[in-house]
Parts: C-alpha cells; sequence; structure tokens
C-alpha cells in the first residue's frame, strides 16, 4: 500500500539564504497514522509542511501525498489535503456557517452535501448555537475549532496541523486531542507539528525530531524515551549523610549501574538525591537501599524516573535557545 | 480537474458577490461621494456663479465617469490584497483550492472590474440628477460607451492588482499620497487632453496615466457636437492600444508579483 505522505531527499533553500532550511529530509507516513514533526523554532518544520502543502516549491527531493507529486501537480493534491493553520485565516467577511459552506463550495462539494456537512460538524465541534455570527466574536479556542470543521469540509485524507493547540485553554486542549483522536479513528493520517512535548507523546504513533534542517530521529515515543543513556533512572535521597562522596562511591559500585549523578537541589532541607542510571533501573532499588544505609545514612525516598519526551527533545536539540 | 478548477473559480466569485451584496450600500457610498461632489461643485456651482462655462460639465462628466470607474475597481483589489497577504492570510483558503495560483487574482481582477463597472454606471443618474439641463451625453456611440465603461474598469482593477501586491501594510498611508493623487489630478479627468496645448510638457506627462486615455476615450463616446463644435480627443486607436497595453502589463507584473508573494 503506497503511504499516505512521503518525503524524499527534500532539500529547501529559500533565495538570499546561505544554509538549507531543509536539507535532505526523507520520511514516510502510512496511511492512518498520526505523526508528530517536532523541533526548535526554526528548524524546519514550517518549511517542510509548506512544501507538502504546495505553498513552498522545493529546491530539490520530492514530496508525495498518496502518490501524487506535490510539485508537479497541485491541484491534485490541494483536493486531498487540508490544512490548519497556527494563526487564524478565516474569512472575516464570512458567517461561520457559510465559511464551512464555501470552503466545500471550492472544493466542489455538492450543495446539499455542503449543507448537511457543514450543520453536522458545527455541531460536533460544539459551534452549532453561533453559527451565524461572524468570526469576529469568536475566541481564540473557537476559531481553531470551525479552522478543523473548515479542513473536514471537503473530507480529506491527510490533514495538516501546525501547533494545533498553542495558545488554547486547558479544556479546548482536551476537546481536541479527543477530536484528533477521533478523525484519526474514522482513517484520517495526521501530521502535526507542536512544542508540546505531553501533545506529541499522548497524540503521535510516530515522531520525527528535526533541527537545522535536518531529521534526527524518527521513532514511537516509547522507542524515543529509551535513547536517553542509561534509560530509566533511580532517584535516591538520604539525610543524615556524612560523607557524600562515599554514598556515591557505594551507589556506582552496584553491579549494572553505568553512572551515579548527584541532584543539584535540595528537595527538603538536609538531605541529598543522586541520580543512578541503569539498563533495568529497578532491579537495583534493593541494593541501592542498602548501599545508603551501609554508609549509615538514612533513605527518605527511592523512586524509578520515567524520561519525558521533553528530556529527550533536549537531549537532541541541546539547551541554547534559537 | 478542469471542471473541478472551474467550480472553484466561479464559487469564489459568488463568495465575492455575496459579501459585496451584503455591504452594497457602504460600497456605494464609498466609491461615489467624492464624484457627487465633484459634479455639484464643479458642474453646478462653478457654472452657476461664473467661474466656469456651461458646457464645463458636459466635458468633466466623462472624466467624472472615467475616475469612479477606475478607483472603485482599484479599490476592489488593492486594499483587500495588501492587507491579506500582509497579514490576513484570509486568501490562503482560497490558494488551497484545487485550481491554479494564477486564478486567484484572475478572479480578484474579474470581480473588481464587475465593481468598478457598476460604480461607473451609477454616475449617469446621478450626473442627470445633479446636472439637470447641463446632462448632455450623446446616445449614437452607445457601443464605445460600453466598452469603455468596462475597460476602464479593468484597467484600474489590473493596476489594484500590481499595486496590492508590491505595497505592504505598512506604506498604506504612503500610496494614497503617491500614487492616488497624482493619478487623480493627472488623468485629464477635469480637462480634455486637447487642451492642454499651451502646457506642451504637462500634455506630454499625463500621457504616462492610463486614466488619460480613459477619459479622452470616454469624452469620445460620450460629449456631443456643440454649436457645430466637434470635441478632438484622443484617437480611439491610440486609446485602445495604450489601455490594452497597460491592462496586459498590469495583469502579467501583477500575477507574477502575486505568485511570488504565495509560493516561495
Amino acid at each position: 500500500m503506497t503511504a499516505a505522505i512521503s518525503v524524499r531527499s527534500l532539500v529547501k533553500r529559500y533565495s538570499k539564504s546561505k544554509t538549507n532550511a531543509v536539507d535532505d529530509v526523507s520520511f514516510e507516513v502510512s496511511r492512518g497514522e498520526i505523526f508528530g514533526l517536532l523541533g526548535p523554532n526554526g528548524a524546519g518544520k514550517t518549511t517542510t509542511i509548506g512544501v507538502l502543502t504546495t505553498a513552498i516549491v522545493p529546491t530539490s527531493g520530492s514530496g508525495h501525498i498518496y502518490d501524487v507529486d506535490v510539485a508537479r501537480s497541485p491541484m491534485a493534491v490541494k483536493q486531498r489535503i487540508a490544512v490548519v493553520p497556527q494563526q487564524s485565516n478565516l474569512d472575516r467577511s464570512l458567517k461561520v456557517r457559510e465559511i464551512l459552506t464555501f470552503h466545500a463550495a471550492y472544493h466542489g462539494v455538492p450543495r446539499k452535501q455542503r449543507e448537511a456537512l457543514a450543520d453536522r460538524l458545527l455541531d460536533e465541534l460544539g459551534l452549532g448555537e453561533r453559527k451565524n455570527e461572524k468570526v469576529n466574536r469568536y475566541s481564540g479556542g473557537m476559531a481553531q475549532r470551525l479552522m478543523i470543521a473548515r479542513a473536514l469540509m471537503h473530507e480529506p485524507d491527510v490533514l495538516f496541523l501546525d501547533e494545533p493547540t498553542n495558545n488554547l485553554d486547558p479544556q479546548s486542549r482536551l476537546f481536541l486531542w479527543e477530536k484528533i483522536h477521533e478523525m484519526n479513528a474514522r482513517g484520517l493520517t495526521i501530521l502535526l507539528t507542536t512544542h508540546d512535548m505531553d501533545e506529541a507523546d499522548k497524540l503521535c504513533d510516530r515522531i520525527a525530531v528535526m533541527d537545522h534542517g535536518k531529521i534526527l530521529v524518527n521513532d514511537t515515543p516509547a522507542e524515543l524515551k529509551k535513547m536517553i543513556p542509561g534509560g530509566t533512572a533511580l532517584e535516591v535521597r538520604a539525610s543524615a549523610v556524612r560523607d557524600a562522596g562515599r554514598v556515591a562511591t557505594a551507589l556506582a559500585g552496584i553491579a549494572g549501574v553505568t553512572k551515579v549523578e548527584p541532584v543539584a537541589e535540595e528537595a527538603e532541607p538536609g538531605t541529598l538525591t543522586w541520580r543512578v542510571y541503569a539498563e533495568a533501573v529497578n532491579r537495583h532499588i534493593g541494593a541501592a537501599a542498602q548501599a545508603v544505609l551501609g554508609e549509615s545514612a538514612e533513605v527518605r525516598d527511592l523512586s524509578v524516573k520515567q524520561p519525558s519526551l521533553e528530556e529527550v527533545f533536549i537531549f537532541l536539540t541541546g539547551r541554547h535557545l534559537r | 480537474m478542469n471542471r473541478l478548477a472551474l467550480k472553484a473559480f466561479l464559487a469564489i466569485l459568488h463568495r465575492d458577490v455575496v459579501v459585496t451584496m451584503r455591504e452594497f450600500i457602504p460600497f456605494l457610498l464609498q466609491a461615489l461621494m467624492q464624484p457627487l461632489f465633484f459634479l455639484f461643485i464643479f458642474g453646478k456651482v462653478l457654472p452657476n456663479i461664473g467661474l466656469a462655462s456651461g458646457n464645463f460639465a458636459s466635458l468633466m462628466l466623462p472624466g467624472i465617469v472615467a475616475l469612479t470607474g477606475m478607483i472603485a475597481a482599484m479599490q476592489g483589489v488593492t486594499l483587500p490584497l495588501v492587507l491579506d497577504l500582509g497579514f490576513a492570510r484570509e486568501i490562503d483558503d482560497r490558494l488551497l483550492s484545487p485550481l491554479p495560483v494564477w486564478w486567484v487574482p484572475l478572479e480578484k481582477v474579474l470581480f473588481a472590474t464587475l465593481r468598478g463597472t457598476v460604480a461607473s454606471s451609477v454616475i449617469f443618474p446621478l450626473g442627470w440628477l445633479i446636472l439637470g439641463d447641463g446632462f448632455v451625453v450623446r446616445t449614437d456611440r452607445l457601443g464605445v460607451l460600453i466598452g469603455m465603461v468596462v475597460l476602464t474598469a479593468l484597467v484600474g482593477s489590473t493596476i489594484g492588482l500590481l499595486m496590492g501586491t508590491t505595497i505592504r501594510p505598512e506604506q498604506i498611508s504612503l500610496m494614497f499620497t503617491l500614487i492616488f493623487t497624482p493619478l487623480l489630478f493627472t488623468g485629464c479627468t477635469y480637462y480634455p487632453w486637447g487642451a492642454l496645448g499651451n502646457i506642451r510638457w504637462f500634455q506630454i506627462l499625463v500621457l504616462f496615466n492610463p486614466l488619460t486615455y480613459a477619459a479622452e476615450g470616454l469624452r469620445y463616446s460620450m460629449v456631443p457636437p456643440m454649436h457645430g463644435f466637434v470635441l478632438k480627443t484622443l484617437g480611439l486607436g491610440w486609446i485602445l492600444i495604450a489601455l490594452g497595453a497597460s491592462v496586459i502589463v498590469m495583469f502579467l507584473g501583477g500575477t507574477r508579483t502575486f505568485y511570488r508573494r504565495v509560493v516561495t
């Protein structure tokens, strides 16, 4: 079966720029997948989406939507995709319901069908009661929902969501996550960009982390978390410590432990914390407690830390600001 | 695929008609306020107090028709495009429709031409009301007159396209000063071109303004012989060549800059 999205050796260099905004990127998104594109600002995510949505012409390489070349047949691609941008680009001269029906008309959806679909989507997205207003009075969350309804009006195969829940309140965010899952369950392939690691973790089947125009990794969230060296970590907190150095040495002496790191911040007064890394760290909980007690200190807390996507992200792209 | 593109094109045109019809009165006010006062002051007040001759009105009326049509057409494209391409991006929805990108500016031009044609057509009943006896229009060149009205609006909308795609939002106020004002006063709106013989340099200068040809073409088709005297205008052939060239150059240039603004 052909992939929903396939990108091969894509390069984009803007005129007047000395570096490639997208630098030899390749990836595939299968049908029905939710694929996340993560990366700091300026990593090349928006340019990649721009190419796939026909707004940007690639310098070399290619992008295909269901085997249709985006650069060669943009019109055919436009019929299969929908785009929800970061900032509202809703038609402010039209009423809410008209925004949907005209969008469908632009895509050749017959009148009866578009009227019915508009009413259904407005109800589904909780906008049914305010469908005859103009969007000026809409909140950010409502505008976002309306843009999603608009995107679904011509029944696309692939949906592009550019930071869908940026600047939304928690209620709207949860609602949208639910909707994204629902749309996906109906067979829609979704490519989304986000800075929100929690969002990427909850929504995406697969994630590609981009930086400086290149894809650094491309895997499932679970696999990505394993990338943190040492995998999971055990946090050991102790009080009444006489010699911190000796405790650390004792912890490092446990068979299978790869690294012991003191944690700088003091969780509670009079305690010290270490992070112990090992392949299967939960097997060493007992030994770690023994090591602390062996130095006549008291164990205050032992907990296994799962690495977050955020740690993976920082690990891959560094801490410096863009 | 082409039928789909045509459907998309017609739907976009329909959207513009719906939006304009909803604001038809503001549209008319915007287009007609200025010509209304021009007609009243220059066609009624000045001749009445002896500062202009009685047939000044009939010389000026075609100029007002040309100016109104051109400005109304320009307004239909320029400002919306400047704002849309600058930050509103409402146009994205149409750019993502299944039609060739250049059909989007084509639709804008077509619709703005319609706007300009409607606005300049309304000048006729308005002129008849305000000017009374001073309203004289020959009817034996009606075909040329209709053609000139549409062509004038087309010239205006293509100029509007080039301006709308070139000007940035922060330059809007400068645009009014640097483009609209000179266009307004060097376009032979308030004087026939032939009468400029004494100021030869100015007579040549105004030939660079498309409005001059539009106003002269409308004079050719509107001003009747008076007291056995036939007004000499620019030749109709030259007028058509100049206006046709303006439309082609402005449309190609405007479409090119439009494309560059939306596809990188």
